[in-house]
């Protein structure tokens, strides 16, 4: 039984404040969302912080919900991820991780790339031209939700590739939110 | 013609369009599971509404959040909207909100829609 402990403490260790681990639908989003909130009511954070983070966390959820592929082989779920918000002092991070064909990591690497590669304005000209151009997917995604955490976040997106087997890899990215208000 | 009214709920927003009461307003938070679904019945209306439209249309929006698939669809809303005559837009943002009030001004560089820009 120590590994609640072990896995309490880790999360303390590292500030994490909400993790949600399984398969990922509409539903999971507006109860993880609705706990998200309520945290953040709790300790009364900044309305600015509060809108950027519930942003990205949409963003995020959303992405898992239409793209991560299920790649646990005892699992019929449609899908299986992982979800975390950490905060610290001087910000909200928020993290997902979650398995997507390998045949799309260089697409996704190229796209993750340029988003990283522009500034404010850079940003917002390539959400123009997206929303402008673009049409919805198949899966109804607007091509536009890394451009959106970038810019509302106003920081880079890390993330990694981490490769599973033959056909899948999984996809790990973190957004950090800042919540020094000071500062734009 | 038909009002169209919805009951805003966690993840999609309050629609109303009243052509006979001059009513056009899309309130609150829009993250639908499928907005191109959700929204579609509203670019029905407004196809139907464009035949035979008020002399004047002033179309309302006073969103809190929404997603980036839904900002595609605002998109398509607002392209209906262009076509309508003697139509324009009143944005509401909340008074600390520079996204939702930044949001709208990408919009109104757009389409060729007037916008008025209030904040509550």
């Amino acid at each position: 039984m120590k590994y609640i402990y072990d896995l309490h403490r880790t999360m303390q260790r590292n500030h994490i404040i909400l993790v949600y681990e399984g398969e990922f639908n509409q539903d999971i989003t507006k109860s993880v969302l609705a706990m998200a909130e309520r945290n953040m009511d709790a300790y009364g954070e900044d309305n600015n912080v509060k809108r950027k983070v519930f942003n990205v966390m949409v963003e995020c959820l959303q992405n898992i919900c239409k793209h991560a592929e299920n790649y646990d082989k005892n699992s019929n779920a449609k899908n299986n991820a992982v979800f975390m918000i950490g905060k610290q002092d001087m910000e909200y991070f928020i993290t997902s991780g979650n398995a997507i064909p390998n045949s799309a990591v260089p697409e996704m690497r190229k796209r993750l790339d340029r988003v990283n590669s522009l500034d404010k304005e850079g940003l917002k000209a390539l959400y123009k031209d997206i929303i402008k151009n673009g049409s919805l997917s198949d899966k109804g995604g607007a091509g536009l939700g890394f451009v959106d955490m970038a810019r509302k976040s106003g920081n880079k997106l890390y993330y990694d590739f981490e490769p599973i087997n033959q056909e899948l890899s999984f996809f790990s990215l973190k957004t950090v939110i800042s919540r020094d208000t000071s500062k734009d | 013609m038909n009002v169209l009214s919805l009951e805003g709920t966690e993840d999609t927003p309050r629609i109303i369009l009243d052509k006979a009461n001059n009513i056009f307003e899309i309130s609150g938070r829009s993250l639908p599971e499928d907005s191109a679904e959700f929204f579609q019945p509203v670019l029905d209306w407004l196809d139907e509404y464009q035949k035979q439209a008020n002399p004047e249309t002033n179309f309302v929006f006073k969103l809190e959040y929404f997603n980036t698939a839904s900002s595609k669809l605002i998109l398509d809303i607002l392209s209906k909207l262009e076509d309508i005559k003697g139509c324009s837009v009143t944005w509401y943002f909340h008074e600390d909100d520079e996204d939702m009030e930044e949001a709208g001004e990408e919009f109104s560089e757009l389409v060729d829609v007037p916008f008025t820009f209030k904040t509550y």
